[in-house]
C-alpha cells in the first residue's frame, strides 16, 4: 500500500484575514479510513473542499497517486464526495441519480446498467430504483448519496459529516456499515466529522484539527491514551486537568508539583521543559478510583460527592476535594449514588495515569 | 367577535368590487348592441366580435405587440438569471447598490424612462419603431423578472451544482443538467410575466414606436371614435381574459414544487 497516496503539502486557504486551513501538511495511505476531526470552524470541512476542488488553497500543493491535483476542477479528479445534506438531485429519480456521473466516463450501456446493479446491491437500495428524494427516508438518501459517488469507482471518497442528519440508533447503525463497506470496497475515505466518537470509532487515523491546523494526527488509541497537548487531551473524551508546574528532570521522569497534592515524578512523554508553569497534568474520569475506604494508590484524597449522574453502564461522580480547586468528575463501573453514606469518598489515583502537557 | 368578523368581510368585498367592477364593464358592454357604454343595455350581440376579425390594422398591431413582447422577455429573463444567480449565490462588494440600480426602472415614473429613451435614441440618430420599443421593454421588464427568479432561487441548495461537478459534469454540463431543470419553474413565469408586462406597457410604446402601432397604442388611437369603441371593449375583454390566465399560470408555476422544497433541501453550511 502507498503511504503517501495523498500528498497535502504546505496548504493555506485564506477567507480574506481568516486562515481557515493554516500551512497544514500530511499524508493519507491508500486505502486506509482517516478522519479530520474538529470543532465548528476548524478548517476540516474547507480541507475536504479543497480535496474535492471546490476551493483551491492561497498556498501549497496537493497530489494524489503521485499527481499535481492542486488546480485541477472538481470534474478531473478522482474523487467523489458524500454531501453533508446528501445534495440528491430533487428531478430526477434514484436511478438517473446514481448514472449522473457516469455519463462522461464512456461506458458501454450493460456496463452502465451492471454498475448501477452492483452498486445499489451493495449498499442495499434493489427496488428503490425509480423513487425520488422527496419519497426517501434520510437513512435512504445517505445511500443514495453513496451510490451515486461510488459508482464512479473514484479513488478516493470524501466525506462531508454524513451522519450527521440521522438520528443516533441509525447513525450508530450506519457507522458500522459504512466502515465494514471500506474494507469491502478498498477505497481510501477522507471522513470529515465534529463527533469524536465517530472518528474513534471508525476510522483507521484521525487528524485533530483546531483554528486551521493539526493539533494531533494519529490512531485512536494513541490520540486518547497520548494525547500531545491540551486541545487533543480536551477535545477526545473527557478528562480532568489539575494545575501544576514542572521542576527538575530525573531520566524519564520530571518532577511536577501538582496543585496542593506535593511533588510527584511523572513520565516525561512529550519533552516538557523544566521549571515551567505553562503545564498541566490530565486525568481521565475511568482511570481514577472512588471507594467508600482508603486504599494504598499513590494519591489518596478524601471528598465529597455534589452531584451524580447515572448513564447505565456506569455512574459518574462530580467529587470536590479539600486539595483541588476545580471539581474532579470520576467514573465508576462498580459504585452507584446509593452506595456513599453522606456523600463521603475516597477518590484514588495512580501516577502512571497522570499526563503532562503543555498548556499552549 | 362575530360582529367584527363581519365587518372585515363587508371589507373584503368592498376592495374585491372596487379592483374588479370597473374591469367587468368591458366584458358586459363588448355584447351590448349600442354604441354607447351606458345603461340600460338594449341587446345582445357577438357582431362586435366579429369586427374585431375583420380589422387587418389590429392584426398588425396584435402582431407587433406579440414580436416585441416575445423578444423583450426572452431577453429581460435571460438578463435577469444571471443576474438573480449572482445575487443569490455571492456576496460581493457593492451587491446592494447594484441591486438597487437594477430595480431603478421600477421606481423612475415611467414617462421619464420614455423621454430619456426617446431623447438618447434620437440623438444617436436612430429611427423609431418596434426596435427602441423592445429595448425600453427590456429595461422596464428585468426587475420584474429578477423578483421572480430570486424568489426562486434564493434557498436553492448550491451543493447540488458542486455535486454535478463532483459527478464530472463541467460548469454548462452542471447548468444544463441541474441548474436549469430546477430554476424552470420561475423561468417560465418570469417570461409569462414579462411578455404580459410588455403586451400591456403603453407608455414607452406611445413615446417610441413611431409608425408601427403596439395593440395599447392601437387600441388608445381608436377611442377618439365613437363607433369605434365597441369593438375595442371586445379586444379589451380578450386581453383580460388571456392576461389573468397567463398570470395565474405564472404564479402557479412560480410557487411550483416550492412548499416541498423547503422541507427536503437541508440547510447548507460551509465552515
Amino acid at each position: 500500500m502507498n503511504n503517501s497516496f495523498i500528498q497535502i503539502h504546505e496548504i493555506s486557504k485564506h477567507f480574506g484575514s481568516v486562515r481557515a486551513v493554516d500551512n497544514v501538511s500530511f499524508q493519507i495511505h491508500e486505502g486506509e479510513f482517516f478522519s479530520l476531526l474538529g470543532p465548528s470552524g476548524c478548517g476540516k470541512t474547507t480541507l475536504l473542499r479543497l480535496l474535492a476542488g471546490f476551493e483551491f488553497p492561497t498556498n501549497g500543493k496537493l497530489l494524489l497517486d503521485g499527481i499535481d491535483i492542486t488546480s485541477l476542477p472538481p470534474d478531473k479528479r478522482p474523487t467523489n464526495m458524500v454531501f453533508q445534506n446528501y445534495a440528491i438531485f430533487p428531478h430526477i429519480n434514484v436511478e438517473k441519480n446514481i448514472q449522473f456521473g457516469l455519463r462522461k466516463l464512456g461506458l458501454s450501456k450493460e456496463e452502465i446498467e451492471k454498475r448501477v446493479k452492483d452498486v445499489l446491491s451493495l449498499v442495499k437500495l434493489e427496488g428503490y430504483e425509480e423513487r425520488f428524494s422527496s419519497q426517501l427516508s434520510g437513512g435512504q438518501r445517505q445511500r443514495v448519496a453513496l451510490a451515486r459517488a461510488l459508482v464512479r469507482q473514484p479513488k478516493v471518497l470524501l466525506l462531508d459529516e454524513p451522519l450527521g442528519a440521522l438520528d443516533k440508533k441509525l447513525r450508530d447503525e450506519m457507522q458500522l456499515e459504512l466502515r465494514s463497506l471500506q474494507k469491502e470496497i478498498g477505497i481510501t475515505f477522507v471522513f470529515v466529522t465534529h463527533d469524536q466518537q465517530e472518528a474513534i470509532s471508525m476510522s483507521d487515523r484521525v487528524a485533530v484539527m483546531s483554528e486551521g491546523k493539526i493539533q494531533q494526527l494519529s490512531a485512536p488509541n494513541e490520540l486518547y491514551k497520548n494525547p500531545q497537548n491540551i486541545f487533543v487531551s480536551d477535545f477526545i473524551g473527557e478528562t480532568n486537568f489539575l494545575k501544576a508546574s514542572t521542576k527538575a528532570q530525573d531520566g524519564e521522569h520530571i518532577n511536577v508539583s501538582i496543585e496542593n497534592l506535593g511533588e510527584f515524578k511523572i513520565k516525561n512523554n512529550l519533552n516538557i521543559s523544566e521549571n515551567s508553569f505553562d503545564v498541566v497534568c490530565s486525568i481521565r474520569p475511568e482511570a481514577m478510583k472512588i471507594d467508600t475506604v482508603k486504599s494504598d494508590w499513590d494519591i489518596c484524597l478524601e471528598g465529597k460527592i455534589r452531584q451524580t449522574s447515572y448513564l447505565g453502564e456506569m455512574t459518574k461522580f462530580y467529587v470536590e476535594t479539600k486539595e483541588l480547586e476545580k471539581i474532579i468528575t470520576v467514573s465508576s463501573q462498580h459504585f452507584d449514588n446509593q452506595s456513599f453514606k453522606n456523600n463521603d469518598c475516597f477518590i484514588s489515583i495512580s501516577l502512571e495515569d497522570i499526563s503532562l502537557l503543555n498548556k499552549k | 367577535m362575530e360582529q367584527k368578523n363581519n365587518a372585515l368581510l363587508i371589507y373584503t368585498l368592498l376592495y374585491f368590487a372596487f379592483l374588479y367592477v370597473p374591469v367587468l364593464f368591458l366584458p358586459l358592454f363588448s355584447f351590448n348592441d349600442g354604441n354607447y357604454m351606458s345603461f340600460p343595455l338594449t341587446g345582445f350581440t357577438t357582431e362586435h366580435y366579429e369586427e374585431m376579425w375583420s380589422k387587418s390594422n389590429l392584426h398588425n398591431a396584435l402582431w407587433a405587440s406579440i414580436k416585441v413582447g416575445v423578444v423583450a422577455s426572452i431577453v429581460s429573463t435571460t438578463i435577469a438569471l444571471f443576474a438573480a444567480k449572482a445575487f443569490a449565490r455571492y456576496k460581493f462588494r457593492g451587491q446592494n447598490i447594484s441591486y438597487g440600480a437594477i430595480m431603478m426602472p421600477f421606481l423612475i415614473p415611467e414617462i421619464i424612462l420614455a423621454v430619456s429613451l426617446l431623447i438618447i435614441w434620437l440623438a444617436l440618430g436612430f429611427k423609431l419603431g418596434l426596435v427602441p420599443v423592445t429595448l425600453g421593454h427590456i429595461l422596464f421588464c428585468t426587475p420584474f423578472a429578477m423578483l421572480i427568479l430570486i424568489a426562486r432561487i434564493e434557498g436553492f441548495d448550491f451543493s447540488l451544482e458542486e455535486a454535478s461537478r463532483d459527478l464530472g459534469e463541467n460548469a454548462w454540463g452542471t447548468f444544463f443538467r441541474v441548474s436549469l431543470p430546477l430554476y424552470l419553474p420561475g423561468i417560465i413565469a418570469s417570461l409569462l410575466l414579462s411578455f404580459i408586462i410588455s403586451f400591456d406597457e403603453f407608455v414607452l410604446a406611445f413615446f417610441l414606436t413611431g409608425s408601427d402601432a403596439t395593440l395599447p397604442m392601437y387600441m388608445w388611437a381608436q377611442m377618439r371614435f365613437v363607433q369605434k369603441l365597441p369593438h375595442v371593449l371586445a379586444l379589451g375583454a380578450v386581453i383580460i381574459v388571456f392576461t389573468t390566465l397567463i398570470v395565474l399560470l405564472a404564479f402557479w408555476l412560480r410557487n411550483l414544487g416550492q412548499g416541498k422544497k423547503k422541507a427536503e433541501f437541508g440547510i447548507n453550511i460551509h465552515e
